[in-house]
């Protein structure tokens, strides 16, 4: 049999993955949401037909939206983490032991459900008693949130679907506000490379570079992503992400990653011209 | 209405089936199903160009119905409760012009609020009657036009009773309902004709909890703005009638200025969305209303912005309030919703439909989502957050009344000079000058100027507002009758 799972990356380029068989499709009032089971990446999932993440590469995205913050804030007692409805956010948080509470805040009670049924692994990061989960909007929940949280990590993928509104400026601005001063917010910064999805990334900069004094992007190898090549924002009002980056402090936690370490917290910053470039750009038209 | 019946879409069967029939085009229009411009076939598809086609027996005719676009305005004139109505491809301004040239010749009177859109003023121009207006209200806060009170109805039709018609806003922009039924009552009781804009009202007839529509109210016509709260393409609308207005006269009024060759794209989404809001109009009526309810709760919640919604209803000037509409008073942050207006669109990435001096207007319709209500209100509280400013006197939306010196038809037609406008008090003004949003005129054909009309127009044009209608689009200048 010959069955495959194709999306569209650009009008011109297309990703399919050989599917062994479909395990779940679903319609929530959010998106529709399809599991199959694939030969090279395992179980994974999409959301109105984009991969949302893979069990064969989540550790990358988790790891690298977690540990990069953690290993530079000094102090984080109190996570929001904005969309993180599989929970694998979640787990990598929960191996801190100095973290005391966490706020998952996903709107699709669907999502949960069939990551708890078919992502067991991530989703045991929602066990975790220090977490607490909110079937709400993300924009919604911040709102009147003043001075609470130490870190917040919008784990929401798609600027352009039914999470778009996490992905503006009126976000941006929302999280400033709801964390403490010495705060620091990671999110998902989309794939620069195809020209479709390079607007997207520019406007994410330049709204992050508006509203936090310190703006940074990182980057990562994805393969289910665009072009294999993902960023991450490190919007911060105090801490750099180099500069306040303690090396020695994280190793002496003993963490056990498959992706992340520190030798690579540095070099992921340290982006190709291109990209420098197109965020350069965006900086001067602030 | 019969719901077995409003599930047809006769003008859309009619497509469906001539579609499957593959006849060879040797008529209008020339790109023939999108072939001969493929460029446009790119922009919007094959489906969409193959529908654009020429009247023909099987599709009917617009200018003179037989068949099925007969059908489906019988249809349409069913799920609104009117006796008859006419589907329109010239916009809403073509439904209040046909209105207004069917109740007026030349010479009559027809009595007015100040507050209409510019489509009513076009139509003295076009048959030569002259505006009687009714001083609309203003509320002092927010600084909006209100409805029409009886009492100055009444004065009007005392003072002029050979007055042929009374024309009505309902609901404004905003939302604000006038006490329809009695101006009907009023109005045919000294035999004149009720029109209705109703442009901002089409979902009115299909929920129970809003304001009573103006066919429900016993009004004589009706001008509905299909494309806007009804979902149907942009330039389509409705001409409702009720029992006894003449049809064939009604038809050759609309003849007069409508094109002979209506756009079936035009046609059929007007026939289509009729039959939406038939079946689910309650139903999707109800969302936005609850979605606007929460939307008002949430940004009242925020602090500074007044959202108003039923409170304001006071038993005359407001009878009545939309509450799908959702305004919002601006000024308690210190900007002006013209301000609010572009740092929404600028920095937010939100579309909003209009703002002035002190509100802005957020179109909310069937399509929209909750997640994006919650966009809207976390742009707002960071508006506040980020650029409230002191709370200062500003100038305020204010009415003024016009000193109508000639017809608009007599002041379009004279022989006109170009003056420094600061020269024009005391002139006759010959021309429109409107300030958009919202798009009610500040200087009609016709119409006295003074120098408090030419205080207003410069500081609307510094504020920021599209000042629109006058040949020097600077406003440096203006036409006045020599």
């Amino acid at each position: 049999m010959d069955f495959w799972f194709s999306e569209m990356h650009t009008h011109n380029v297309k990703m399919s993955i050989r599917v062994e068989k479909q395990l779940f499709s679903g319609q929530s009032d959010f998106q529709r949401i399809d599991v199959f089971e694939s030969a090279e990446f395992g179980r994974f999932l999409t959301s109105d037909g984009s991969v949302i993440f893979s069990e064969a590469d989540e550790f990358t995205y988790d790891e690298m939206i977690v540990h990069v913050p953690m290993a530079v804030h000094p102090n984080v007692r109190k996570v929001l983490v904005i969309g993180g409805g599989d929970g694998g956010v979640a787990r990598e948080l929960s191996y801190y032991t100095e973290i005391e509470e966490i706020d998952v805040v996903e709107p699709d009670e669907l999502f949960v459900k069939v990551c708890q049924e078919f992502f067991p692994d991530n989703a045991r990061g929602l066990d975790d008693p220090r977490v607490k989960l909110h079937y709400r909007d993300g924009l919604r929940f911040l709102r009147g949130k003043h001075d609470e949280y130490d870190l917040i990590i919008n784990d929401s993928t798609d600027p352009l679907g039914h999470t778009a509104g996490l992905f503006t400026k009126e976000f941006y601005g929302s999280c400033y506000k709801a964390l403490h001063d010495d705060g620091i917010m990671v999110y998902q910064h989309g794939s620069p490379f195809f020209d479709e999805d390079e607007d997207a990334c520019r406007a994410m900069h330049r709204k992050a570079y508006k509203s936090f004094p310190i703006s940074r992007v990182y980057q990562a190898h994805i393969p289910t992503c665009p072009s294999g090549y993902w960023l991450f924002g490190f919007a911060s009002k105090k801490y750099h992400p180099l500069r306040d980056f303690n090396a020695v402090r994280w190793r002496e936690r003993g963490l056990k990653t498959w992706y992340y370490t520190t030798n690579l917290h540095m070099g992921a910053f340290m982006l190709p011209k291109y990209v420098e470039d197109l965020l350069e750009e965006e900086e001067h038209r602030v | 209405m019969n719901l077995e019946k409003q599930k047809s879409a006769p003008v859309y069967e009619a497509l469906e089936r001539f579609r499957r029939q593959r006849v060879v085009p040797f008529d209008v229009p020339g790109h023939k199903r999108g072939r001969g411009n493929p460029e446009l076939v790119k922009l919007l598809g094959e489906q969409c160009v193959s529908l654009d086609v020429n009247s023909m027996k099987p599709l009917d005719n617009l200018c003179h119905p037989v068949s099925v676009i007969m059908d489906a305005e019988q249809l349409a004139a069913e799920a609104f409760g009117a006796a008859h109505a006419y589907f329109m491809v010239g916009g809403t301004t073509s439904a209040v012009q046909s209105m207004v040239l069917t109740a007026c010749k030349y010479g009559d009177k027809i009595i007015m609020p100040r507050n209409v859109h510019r489509s009513a003023i076009n139509a003295l121009v076009l048959c030569g009657a002259e505006p009687v207006y009714v001083d609309p209200d203003v509320d002092a806060h927010i600084g909006i036009a209100l409805g029409m009170e009886i009492a100055d109805v009444e004065q009007a039709i005392r003072e002029h009773p050979e007055a042929t018609a009374v024309f009505v806003n309902n609901p404004t922009y905003y939302g604000i309902c006038s006490d329809l039924r009695s101006i009907v009552k009023l109005a045919h009781e000294h035999g004149m004709m009720v029109l209705v804009d109703e442009a901002h009202g089409t979902h009115l007839s299909f929920h129970e909890g809003l304001p009573v529509s103006a066919m429900e109210a016993g009004a004589d016509m009706a001008a509905i703005s299909m494309h806007k709260s009804g979902g149907s393409l942009t330039q389509s609308s409705l001409l409702l009638l009720n029992e006894n207005v003449n049809t064939r006269y009604v038809e050759q009024v609309i003849n007069l200025t409508q094109t002979t060759s209506a756009s079936y794209l035009l046609l059929s989404s007007l026939d289509i969305s009729r039959r939406n809001l038939a079946l689910r109009g309650r139903e999707s009526f109800e969302k936005v209303r609850q979605m606007a309810e929460y939307a008002r709760e949430e940004i009242n919640s925020i602090g500074g912005y007044y959202a108003y919604g039923k409170d304001l209803v006071n038993g005359s000037s407001i009878y009545d309030f939309d509450v799908t509409k959702l305004s919002v008073y601006t000024r308690d942050i210190g900007l002006t919703g013209i301000e609010v207006y572009d740092l929404l669109r600028d920095e937010y990435d939100i579309q909003i439909e209009f703002g002035d001096f002190g509100n802005i207007l957020a179109y909310i319709s069937i399509g929209d989502r909750i997640q994006d209500i919650e966009r809207l209100v976390g742009a707002l509280e960071d508006i506040k957050r980020l650029y409230s400013k002191p709370v200062s006197k500003l100038h305020n939306a204010e009415y003024i009344t016009p000193i109508v010196a000639a017809t608009p038809q007599k002041a379009f037609y004279s022989e006109k000079e170009l003056i420094p406008i600061r020269e024009t008090p005391g002139r006759i003004c010959g021309e429109f000058v409107m300030c958009y949003p919202p798009g009610i005129p500040i200087l009609a054909p016709g119409e006295m100027v003074t120098d408090e009309i030419v205080d207003y127009i410069l500081f609307a044009k510094e504020k920021g507002c599209s000042m629109q209608g006058p040949e020097d689009g600077t406003l440096e200048r203006l036409n006045v009758l020599v």
